[in-house]
């Protein structure tokens, strides 16, 4: 379960911009997760309801946007998606790819009041 | 109290101005379907732009490790795996046959007890142990305390032997050099496909208990391929802790990968 220390690390994104940004609470919380990342997006919902209790980020509606698991493949030097881990490139069959976006895990933006 | 960062305190290290309220819009001219849509009208507040990796902070402790090893011409590597794979014997093996031609220190973490420590303790190099609790992983900011107390010297190796789990410790950068993920021949052949994230994270994989193959169904060469499927890149060492076959060419790859960070520090 290492989505709970994911989710603080939200909570601590959130803290750090509390310390620039004059803001009481943050209402939505959207965060960008590609489908290569090391993260299950359920468990990472779940564990942020927790971890934000107490802090500006209790109660927040957090917003995941999935995308693509964007490689580049090294056989076809272009840019391909695929779902998982050794899976091959659609388009040539190579295995020798690169994380290209599709392991991503940010935080794009949040709404505060 | 900690020294290092004042930690319970909530604060990061050197906390950067994360100014990121961008007032450009966001434009990533990437041609495909993004899914998703930019710029969402805020429903009542405002928008502030973030746009920053969840495991920043952890990336910002594990550049300060990797700093104090370059510093230090450390070698340090994070061994990962899962649980009875046999890193602790290999590890105590690894020290015995090293030590005296380097100065070696352990990092040891476990959700609970020192036992594992104590078996590296009593080979006589400094150990730190760290106990996670209910954590599934060391993260850089755990790695950066146990530097505290644990001597570095230099030209040294540091071994970190993770929590035994094959899947939350591939996530986090703890500032080491290399991951080197131990799968044992008792194990399936097929987990670098079942847990992908650890073997594209880790340089090497070591096959440990190839004395046990005789006895065993499982397919060496089957799980090579596997690991080539998910990481081409990776590095394979057959070896068994307990017979010593093999250990000479992990111990090469110690000494090959050393060499690389004298040079680079």
């Amino acid at each position: 379960m290492h989505e709970m220390s994911l989710a603080d690390g939200v909570v601590k994104l959130i803290e750090d911009q509390a310390a620039h940004n004059d803001f009481q609470r943050v209402l939505v919380v959207r965060l960008e997760i590609g489908q290569l990342a090391h993260v299950d997006a359920d468990a990472l919902a779940f564990c942020f309801e927790a971890v934000a209790k107490g802090s500006k980020a209790e109660g927040a509606r957090l917003v995941i946007e999935r995308k693509p698991g964007l490689v580049w493949c090294f056989g076809c030097s272009t840019q391909v998606a695929i779902k998982a881990w050794g899976e091959p490139c659609p388009t040539c069959g190579s295995f020798d790819l690169k994380d290209d976006g599709g392991q991503d895990m940010r935080v794009l933006d949040l709404e505060v009041e | 109290m900690c020294t290092v960062c004042g930690c319970g305190a909530g604060t990061s290290p050197h906390s950067h101005d994360h100014e990121h309220e961008h007032e450009h819009d966001h434009d990533h001219g990437h041609g495909h379907d993004h899914h998703h849509h930019h710029d969402p009208a805020p429903e009542q507040g405002r928008l502030l732009r973030i746009e920053q990796d969840i495991l920043s902070e952890n990336n910002r402790w594990a550049a300060l490790n990797r700093k104090t090893f370059s510093d230090h011409a450390t070698l340090a590597l994070n061994l990962v795996s899962s649980p009875g794979s046999g890193k602790t014997t290999l590890l105590v093996k690894t020290i015995e046959m090293l030590k005296g031609k380097a100065p070696l220190s352990v990092i040891e973490g476990d959700q609970q007890t020192a036992l594992d420590a104590m078996r590296i303790e009593a080979t006589g190099i400094p150990v730190h142990q760290v106990n996670t609790g209910k954590g599934c992983h060391l993260d850089a900011h755990m790695v950066r305390h146990a530097l505290e107390t644990l001597p570095m010297q230099q030209g040294g190796v540091l071994f970190i032997e993770n929590v035994g789990n094959l899947v939350c410790p591939a996530g986090f950068d703890l500032g080491e050099a290399a991951k080197v993920a131990v799968l044992s021949v008792t194990e399936g052949e097929d987990k670098p496909l079942k847990y992908p994230d650890m073997f594209r994270a880790a340089s090497l994989m070591i096959l440990n208990k190839i004395d046990l193959l005789p006895h065993l169904d499982f397919d060496i060469e089957k799980s090579i391929a596997y690991a080539r499927k998910v990481h081409p890149g990776i590095g394979v060492i057959k070896l068994s802790a307990r017979s010593g076959e093999g250990m000479a060419a992990w111990l090469a790859w110690i000494e090959a990968q050393a060499a690389l960070q004298r040079a680079a520090g």
